[in-house]
């Protein structure tokens, strides 16, 4: 069996969309379960005394990239199939930036905002709403810096693509940064736990 | 609404399993990841279109998300996932306890600078989600997930950013 089967045609679009919320189920299970449906603890990631999302992120991350390599040797996956966000890389670092600064400030990032309000945050309620406003200004300004949005065009490109080397071994390297990084974590959480 | 105690969250390791498994199925069944600003996009989109509608479709950026009309706007696949992440939410929220009216926030700081803030970030991280075509979700996450060079590019500058200001802001959470 080929996938991934809504490309090879297993289904069609009305189905999909039972499918978006059957995953969503389980993305907002899984968020609400870390804690990350309380903007204290998504924000304590900045202050090294619980470093829950990035042990979370990690541990997702190569979770699914493991997934998608085995998958893809077997030949039960076509990875090409799989959608890609283009690259640019001038507005994907500025808009990294801003959206970190708003972490902080706000306490959340959009999913994580979904599942705080649907647990009875206000603030997570309060927050959507600054989307919402952030949105609409992004819109109405979109004309005047859709030249930089698109700028720096390189299209759907991959980490081993980009520095030549082959996927496998930057699966390894991400594979050992993220044990490293969770032992170090683990280290600094110890060390800013106590301070008031 | 709910008396007993909160019950502790997952440990982080089981619970980033747990997502990274939703997240792999998203790929092998539907050929994409997760995300959640595109559904920003599409609701605003809408409801511009309620008030405006000639301003909305006039708009270039709301426009894409209109479509030329012929299927409702609300009609979209990150509409209809974040849907389920509040429901999922809500589940896991309620059967640990944790699902009630409350505001996130350290003991210094006030309910209404709080909300300000949360207010403020919320816009500032809508604008940085747009300019780098996708969220914590729909960028760092599922582009992580696949190697993308824009998203690790992305990922490594959220962290910077966030750890850039944090001093700035530790009465709102300490």
């Amino acid at each position: 069996m080929m996938t991934p089967l809504y490309k090879y045609g297993f289904f069609g679009e009305e189905f999909s969309l039972l499918v978006a919320f059957a995953l969503g189920l389980g993305f907002g299970f899984f968020l609400e379960r870390a804690g990350f449906g309380s903007a204290r603890k998504l924000a304590a990631q900045f202050y090294l005394y619980d470093m829950s999302v990035f042990k979370v992120m990690f541990t997702a991350i190569v979770t699914a990239l493991l997934g998608v390599t085995y998958l893809g040797w077997l030949g039960w996956l076509d990875l090409d199939l799989v959608y890609l966000v283009p690259t640019h890389l001038g507005p994907q670092i500025v808009g990294g930036l801003v959206l970190g600064v708003g972490f902080v400030i706000g306490g959340y990032c959009p999913g994580t905002s979904v599942a705080a309000l649907a647990t009875g945050r206000i603030d997570a309620v309060v927050y959507a709403l600054g989307i919402f406003a952030g949105t609409f200004a992004y819109a109405e300004l979109y004309p005047a810096i859709k030249g930089f949005v698109n700028a720096d065009a390189m299209g759907q490109v991959t980490l081993p693509e980009v520095s030549g080397l082959p996927w496998g071994l930057i699966v390894f390297a991400v594979v050992v940064i993220a044990v490293v990084g969770f032992w170090g974590a683990t280290l600094v959480e110890r060390r800013f736990r106590s301070e008031p | 609404m709910n008396q007993r105690p909160p019950s502790p969250y997952l440990n982080p390791y089981l619970a980033g399993v747990g997502l990274g498994l939703v997240l792999l199925a998203a790929f092998v069944i539907m050929g994409r990841g997760l995300g959640a600003s595109g559904a920003f996009s599409s609701t605003v989109s809408w409801l511009v279109n309620l008030v405006a509608p000639a301003h909305a479709q006039a708009n270039e950026y709301m426009g894409e998300y209109l479509g030329d009309g012929s299927t409702h706007p609300l009609k979209a696949w990150l509409v209809f996932e974040v849907v389920g992440v509040a429901a999922g939410a809500l589940l896991s929220g309620l059967l640990a306890g944790r699902a009630r009216l409350a505001v996130e926030k350290g003991p210094r700081v006030s309910t209404a600078v709080r909300l300000a803030c949360a207010f403020a970030g919320g816009m500032l991280m809508a604008f940085g989600a747009h300019l780098a075509r996708g969220c914590t979700s729909g960028q760092a996450l599922t582009g992580g997930a696949l190697l993308n060079l824009g998203s690790w590019a992305f990922m490594l500058m959220v962290f910077v950013g966030g750890y850039a200001v944090a001093w700035f802001f530790r009465w709102q959470w300490r």
